[in-house]
């Protein structure tokens, strides 16, 4: 596949991404979301980094966004809600743009400058991938197994305190 | 400009989108949500510059950068779920730590 798509899918998954974190409606910015995830997916498949499109799709387009679906349930979504939500974002987003737009400067002009001429982009073999992962890196993905490990043994020990609370509130 | 500079230009763009997220919003979800898009940047980064020298390493990356997400996203979300009684999903409201 060719630079050009992925460039244009990478494109359309910042213009996601903006309109995502400037919504009011949790709804709207998840979907938004999704979208700018499933845009990164077809940039990965036309860098040919299959692995990592599948990856993508299956893991963070798929089991992350189910996730904050199921959360996003519990919000309000009243009319008032979204007026509060709007006022906040009117009165917050100009210090937070300033230092934006002054730190994202100095990158552009570090990354766009320099001259880097591209080939196609290289297909990545999915069993050399194996080999560097449980060979070369076998230390960090172990340490990224813990990680996940310890993430879940806090989720457990969070929504297990919560259960007996919520059945005294029912219960009243 | 080559392909791999606006690649990598635009994953910057990505990065910057989440940072102004998790500044500028106050609710803890969209918080959460911005931070999502915060990590999706240098995902980017790291499979275009993997794509560019035809190495897996890039992708090697991509999947340590997504079990960081993971974990980030399920603590996160509960912790969340956890707050929101005391706070309304208001990370302003949450400035006193308790155990």
């Amino acid at each position: 596949m060719s630079w050009g798509f992925a460039i244009w899918a990478a494109t359309l998954a910042l213009a996601a991404a903006v309109l995502s974190v400037t919504r009011a409606s949790a709804v709207h910015a998840l979907l938004l979301l999704l979208a700018s995830l499933l845009a990164l997916g077809a940039a990965f498949f036309a860098m040919s980094a299959n692995f990592a499109g599948v990856i993508q799709l299956l893991i963070y387009a798929g089991a992350v966004v189910a996730v904050f679906v199921f959360v996003v349930m519990t919000v309000d979504a009243s009319e008032t809600a979204m007026a509060h939500e709007r006022k906040l974002l009117r009165s917050a987003w100009r210090w937070p743009a300033l230092f934006v737009g002054l730190s994202v400067i100095p990158i552009l002009f570090g990354i766009g400058g320099g001259a880097m001429d591209a080939g196609a982009p290289a297909a990545a073999d999915t069993r050399e991938l194996g080999l560097l992962l449980f060979g070369d890196w076998g230390v960090a993905t172990e340490l990224v197994a813990l990680m996940l490990i310890a993430g879940m043994i806090g989720v457990r020990h969070l929504g297990r305190s919560l259960g007996p609370r919520l059945r005294e509130r029912g219960r009243e | 400009m080559t392909p791999l500079n606006i690649l990598l230009v635009l994953s910057a763009g990505l990065f910057f989108a989440g940072l102004f997220g998790v500044a500028a919003r106050r609710t803890i979800l969209m918080q959460l949500i911005s931070l999502e898009i915060m990590l999706s940047g240098p995902a980017l980064g790291f499979v275009a510059v993997g794509a560019y020298h035809g190495s897996v390493e890039g992708t090697g990356m991509f999947l340590m950068v997504l079990g960081l997400a993971a974990a980030e996203v399920a603590l996160g979300l509960a912790i969340y779920l956890h707050m929101r009684r005391a706070t309304g999903g208001d990370s302003d409201l949450a400035h006193r730590l308790r155990g």
